[in-house]
């Protein structure tokens, strides 16, 4: 229960920016579909727990070399991206929002619950240990670290894929007007589909470096689907650099809360945060009051 | 059209519903109590969906009332254990708390204009913050494995609000429950400030400019809404006698709440009864048959148990795409076309 500035607390921070780097990866896919299609992919932990389980299976149970697998797993995703979109939300794309966003949520018991069938309710673990680095008596494990360094990069990817590609432009135009750009020649259904995908393989991309650090278990999309929302939020839609700033504000709340208190008393200031920084900031925490 | 005031159908159904624990204890005298159970459990879910549904017709789709049913509950039952507080008292207090919450978190969202996904989000992290509040809390609520209200005498007293082993009074009490809720929706949906709603569910800006004071509608509305919720809350945390984090608050909850609502149709009476028996049954009788049939067990497991989610999430999704008014909602719209075609 103390708070002490000490190494300790340092060791928090760090932390919480080693984890910020992965919220901010998380939060990206999110923040693609959100901006392009906007549509809240509310089973979208779920998406991730599905790669989670793919990589699982083709490298513990088929016995696939680990890059194999991460590489299958983000396919499969990316592939449930776009089943996701041409099943489930094509169907209610003019309806209003707020069915969108619940029909995910059917999504979601479903994939929970299938998972539940497929794999039960226990704990798993690829059991890939690459230690962990000292420093100064403070320790950060190497996945975790891995993690960051990857976020990073991949981040920075995908902003070059839609600043510099055709795609890209096509993207970020329907997302800023997706009445006009039907006129101006682009195929919106096209565009749609690409981004589910790409949203999908990035959930992937998340899965590979999510199942390097925790245990692998159903219920894992309700520990931080509800986190990835908050940071899409906060960041101000289609916001990359403000989504990653929100990670990193979310992820020191959640680290700094958790050492001094309890995890979830960690937890519960982050959503506190965030209900208070809705009602002062509804469009973000960098969005401007249009 | 002048519809007329009350149904004659209303009154027969009322009477079916009072006579069913005599029906039923004649008809399976050995296993009325398990029977009575479910009625009781369908009825209690029933008014909360009712009081979720007065918010979710006008578009204020909360996903959050797990935190309103988690108050109502947990307030009620720590009031009674610490303080040694009646209940009676104890669960007018919680509500009052509900309706207090409701209206804190509604008045800067209506303000600020908060609707559709940012409402929905917003409301989701209201409901988690309540459920990591109370297993934060420890010490008083215990944690996530939950608590009990404590027991008073032979655990039926009207001073400790507690009736659950006599499941005749048990079931008469959630009737009367959700006849009160009933009425409520009944008393909205007669009301100016229906009208008031639905404008300011269609356009806000038109609504206000035609005098419509659309934050106060809506702020009458969320109070009352999160009131019911949480007196269906304590009820059901009465009846049970057990309260958990993840059984009475939190995103399950609400999410459960939203759904069934959907299911069985938010913009009619009897829609969200009718979703709290549909998805009740529909769990029991997976539960029922899974338990029965080795094959099932055999290939499943203990895994099996999951079966009914995978059911009931793919049947949402269904529902959405497909019957946007719900099952009760599509039912009476298929009525009205039969009456009025050729």
């Amino acid at each position: 229960m103390d708070c002490a500035l000490d190494i300790f607390f340092l060791e928090a921070v760090l932390n919480g920016v080693l984890l910020a780097g992965l919220l901010a990866l998380l939060a990206l896919g999110l923040n693609l579909v959100f901006g392009v299609i906007d549509v809240v992919w509310i089973c979208y932990a779920e998406l991730v727990m599905v790669g989670m389980y793919a990589i699982f299976h083709f490298y513990k149970v088929v016995g696939l070399p680990l890059p194999v697998a991460m590489l299958a797993g983000i396919l499969i995703v990316a592939m449930a991206g776009i089943i996701l979109h041409v099943v489930v939300i094509r169907p209610v794309l003019e309806t209003p929002p707020i069915n969108q966003l619940l029909v995910t949520g059917g999504v979601l018991f479903f994939l929970q619950a299938a998972a539940t069938m497929a794999f039960g309710v226990e704990f798993r673990n690829i059991g890939v240990q690459l230690g962990s680095v000292s420093f100064a008596d403070m320790y950060f494990s190497w996945n975790r670290i891995i993690t960051f360094v990857m976020a990073l990069a991949i981040v920075f990817g995908l902003w070059l894929f839609l600043r510099r590609t055709f795609i890209g432009t096509a993207i970020r135009a329907v997302s800023q007007d997706r009445h006009i750009m039907p006129l101006m020649g682009v195929d919106t259904r096209q565009i749609y589909l690409i981004t589910s995908a790409i949203g999908g393989g990035l959930a992937g991309l998340a899965a590979c470096l999510m199942v390097l650090q925790f245990d692998i278990y159903p219920q894992i999309g309700l520990q931080f689907g509800l986190l990835v929302f908050m940071i899409c939020v906060l960041g101000g839609l289609g916001n990359m650099v403000g989504g990653f700033v929100a990670a990193f504000i979310i992820a020191q709340f959640i680290t700094i809360g958790g050492s001094c208190f309890a995890t979830e008393w960690g937890y519960a200031i982050a959503f506190l945060f965030f209900m208070v920084m809705m009602f002062l900031r509804p469009r973000g925490l960098f969005g401007s009051k249009a | 059209m002048t519809k007329p005031r009350f149904h004659p159908g209303y009154a027969i159904g009322l009477a079916g519903l009072i006579a069913l624990p005599f029906v039923v204890t004649a008809l399976f005298p050995s296993s009325e109590k398990y029977y009575l159970h479910l009625a009781i459990q369908v009825l209690l879910w029933a008014f909360i969906y009712t009081g979720w549904s007065l918010m979710g017709r006008f578009g204020l789709t909360s996903l959050g009332h797990g935190a309103f049913t988690g108050v109502g509950a947990y307030v009620t039952v720590l009031l009674w254990n610490y303080a040694g507080l009646t209940p009676l008292i104890g669960i007018p207090l919680a509500v009052l708390l509900a309706a207090a919450l409701g209206l804190i978190v509604g008045y800067p969202c209506f303000r600020q204009r908060i609707t559709g996904h940012y409402f929905a989000l917003l409301t989701l992290a209201l409901a988690e913050f309540v459920r990591l509040c109370i297993i934060g809390l420890r010490d008083l609520t215990g944690g996530s494995l939950g608590t009990q209200p404590q027991r008073y005498g032979n655990g039926i007293s009207l001073y400790a609000v507690q009736f659950e082993p006599d499941r005749t009074l048990a079931y008469f009490i959630a009737l009367a429950t959700w006849v009160i809720g009933l009425y409520i929706w009944h008393r909205v949906d007669r009301s100016m400030d229906r009208y008031a709603l639905e404008a300011a569910s269609q356009d806000e800006d038109a609504a206000s400019s035609v005098g419509i004071d659309v934050t106060r509608e809506k702020l009458k509305i969320t109070a009352l809404s999160s009131a019911m919720c949480a007196f269906g809350g304590a009820m059901f945390g009465q009846y049970q006698m057990y309260i958990g984090p993840d059984t009475i608050a939190g995103l399950g909850v609400s999410l459960n709440i939203v759904f069934a609502a959907i299911a069985g149709g938010v913009y009619v009476m009897l829609g969200p009864t009718f979703g709290a028996f549909f998805t009740q049954m529909l769990a029991e009788t997976l539960r029922v048959s899974i338990q029965g049939s080795e094959a099932l067990k055999s290939w499943l497991g203990s895994s099996a148990l999951a079966l009914d989610s995978a059911i009931y999430g793919a049947l949402l999704v269904f529902f959405i795409i497909y019957m946007p008014k719900g099952i009760v909602g599509t039912f009476l719209e298929w009525v009205e076309k039969r009456k009025s075609g050729p």
